[in-house]
């Protein structure tokens, strides 16, 4: 993506920031933040008294509904980044920023046609639980877990250091205190709640984030005499015609393609939203949430660009621009122009409330790869009871919520935005190619899983440092020796051909005679957990 | 799995039905992906290759790229639709059956 270029600070509109809260604690942000935060406690209370077993740690037992399952899933994928940065792209950039929206929306369906019910069907609590399937468990979780934990990693670290700014620029607290509020508040919704709480705060914030971005499409259009063609006729007034027409972020067809595949199928390996399908009793639950997950996303990706027009309109490209080059405080100078302080407090509370989410997500993920996969499948060879699993997770997401708090405050002031690009890469290079032949392919065997899993999570990260979003934006080199900003369409490829490749070279006799069994229980969900 | 009944389970995995059941399963699986695939990379190569006919006008400052973003998400939506609306229908009556035939 092309860099936005930096307002001057001394073109901006003085007075419009003068009269602005934003960077500054308001008892409305405060005061709706709290009453988010008490909200999710309570909730984490009371979920707490239903964690027991393992099973309702990483799967709240089994007991989502469909409809809750697709706000929770709308939940752990509506992040900040997507509310506030796609707001702000489409404010800066006009039309490009609603390319890059449809982008977000694609993967569900594939997500859907592709793996949802098999893997409700053959898994526990994690995806490496499908692959591990009929494969040999040690090699198989290993390398699963590498490929899971680089994904959620890269994705948190992204979410911590994107929080930390955030909440500095709209609260105007220290960037360290942010990220420690971020990590302590989700650490106790995942250690004592698990996923119950998880998915409640999730489910609760998703309502928030509806409501709160459905409002503020409302006040706009209620600017607009109701009509999205008068809002389009103010933004050309302002800005020309080509703000309504693609510009620069699509050039490369190649670069365009490559970046549309890490985004549809970097959904289908994203760890934190696989693990949602095993807390719905069935394959049939797991399929109907898809319809309810992709019928708000795909909502909120239709009036979010209404956000980013009215914003581009009514509070001025270079007073968003000013305050951040990025153009993420757009929603919420929106929100204030419209709503006042207190709407502004609100959809601060909001964009806050949606970071601890996403976090939280994360950190689950995070923890049942180190736990289940790592410790119970291959430190204690899958025989592990109720007592020391529950002992082991807990653990487990102690060591990754101060991993990423720690990492949050190691990447301060570093440029991330590349990270999410890569979470998404990995994901649909290593664990996606992996996860599908495990389900669709007899012949797969335990070495083609290895191969495919680990050339997909190396070369995509060797292909990002040699691309030009690392090699010239970062490390301010000439040329990139790698041409294309996101490898997936190289590094998907790779991956698949060699699972493949290696698979053919070697027989698993005990894998395929597994398969046809395992059939009963992937198409018809007999013996499904 | 097959620890009870294991002739069955062998009966109902060789049998048409069965058989039939995930070559449809992953047949419309397949086409809507193929679908999908073409409305959203259809409309990605559109924004590479054809600026000029997104940038038409279609009102007096509304560009036709602006309803076809819109419409590559409802698309997306509607092929999300289908799918359960097949699979709640004919694959869950079809799944029901064959685990009579297991007697579970």
């Amino acid at each position: 993506m092309p860099q936005t270029p930096p307002t001057a600070a001394s073109t901006l509109d003085q007075s419009t920031l003068d009269h602005s809260t934003l960077g500054h604690p308001t008892a409305a942000a405060i005061g709706f933040f709290l009453l988010f935060v008490a909200i999710t406690l309570a909730i984490t209370w009371w979920a707490a008294r239903r964690t027991r077993s393992a099973r309702e740690f990483y799967a709240a037992g089994r007991s989502i509904s469909p409809l809750q399952n697709g706000l929770a899933l709308a939940g752990d994928y509506m992040s900040a980044a997507s509310f506030l940065g796609i707001a702000g792209l489409v404010a800066l950039k006009g039309y490009d920023g609603m390319i890059y929206a449809t982008g977000w929306l694609v993967g569900w369906p594939a997500l859907l046609f592709l793996v949802a019910e098999p893997l409700r069907n053959l898994g526990k609590y994690t995806f490496a639980d499908v692959v591990a399937f009929r494969l040999r468990q040690a090699p198989v979780r290993i390398a699963a877990a590498i490929g899971g934990i680089l994904t959620v990693l890269f994705y948190t670290i992204a979410q911590m250091v994107g929080s930390g700014n955030l909440v500095k620029l709209m609260f105007g607290i220290p960037y360290e205190w942010a990220v420690a509020i971020v990590g302590s508040v989700m650490l106790l919704y995942v250690l004592f709640g698990g996923m119950i709480a998880t998915t409640w705060v999730q489910i609760t914030k998703a309502v928030l984030l509806l409501f709160g971005v459905t409002l503020l499409t409302g006040l706009v259009l209620a600017r607009f005499h109701w009509s999205p063609a008068a809002l389009y006729h103010a933004v050309a007034d302002g800005y020309g015609q080509a703000a309504l027409e693609p510009g620069g972020l699509v050039t490369s067809p190649l670069d365009a393609v490559s970046l549309g595949l890490a985004l549809m199928l970097g959904l289908l390996g994203l760890p934190h939203i696989l693990m949602r399908f095993y807390t719905v009793p069935d394959a049939r639950a797991a399929r109907t949430s898809v319809l309810y997950a992709t019928g708000f996303i795909g909502y909120f990706y239709v009036i979010i660009p209404i956000v980013g027009f009215g914003a581009a309109a009514l509070v001025g490209r270079e007073v968003i621009g000013g305050i951040d080059k990025g153009g993420n405080m757009a929603a919420p100078l929106l929100a204030e122009k419209l709503g006042g302080e207190v709407f502004l407090g609100f959809i601060a509370a909001v964009a806050f409330a949606t970071i601890l989410a996403v976090v939280a997500g994360l950190t689950l993920a995070g923890a049942s790869a180190l736990s289940h996969d790592v410790y119970v499948h291959v430190v204690r060879g899958g025989a592990a009871d109720e007592r020391e699993q529950m002992r082991v997770a807990r653990w487990a997401t102690v060591v990754f919520g101060v991993l990423a708090v720690l990492l949050g405050v190691l990447f301060k002031g570093q440029n991330v935005a590349f990270m999410v690009g890569l979470a998404f890469a990995i994901a649909c290079s290593a664990n996606f190619p992996a996860l599908l032949l495990s389900i669709v392919w007899r012949r797969f065997t335990t070495r083609g899983a290895v191969a495919s899993i680990l050339t997909g999570a190396l070369l995509t990260v060797v292909l990002i440092v040699l691309s030009p979003t690392v090699w010239v934006d970062l490390l301010k080199n000439e040329t990139a020796p790698f041409p294309l900003r996101n490898p997936a369409i190289v590094s998907m490829t790779a991956a698949f051909l060699v699972g493949i490749v290696v698979s053919l070279l070697g027989r698993e006799e005990r894998a395929e005679a597994m398969f046809e069994d395992e059939k009963l229980r992937t198409y018809l969900g007999v013996g499904a957990e | 799995m097959s620890d009870a009944g294991g002739v069955d389970v062998r009966r109902v995995l060789d049998s048409p039905d069965f058989r039939r059941l995930v070559t449809r399963r992953w047949t419309i699986s397949l086409l809507l992906t193929a679908a999908l695939f073409v409305a959203y990379y259809g409309f990605i190569l559109l924004v590479a290759l054809d600026k000029e006919l997104l940038a038409r006008k279609i009102g007096a400052v509304t560009t036709l790229g602006i309803p076809i973003a819109v419409a590559v998400i409802v698309v997306a939506w509607v092929l999300t639709a289908l799918y359960v609306a097949w699979a709640n229908r004919a694959y869950d009556r079809a799944v029901d059956e064959l685990k009579k035939e297991l007697g579970s």
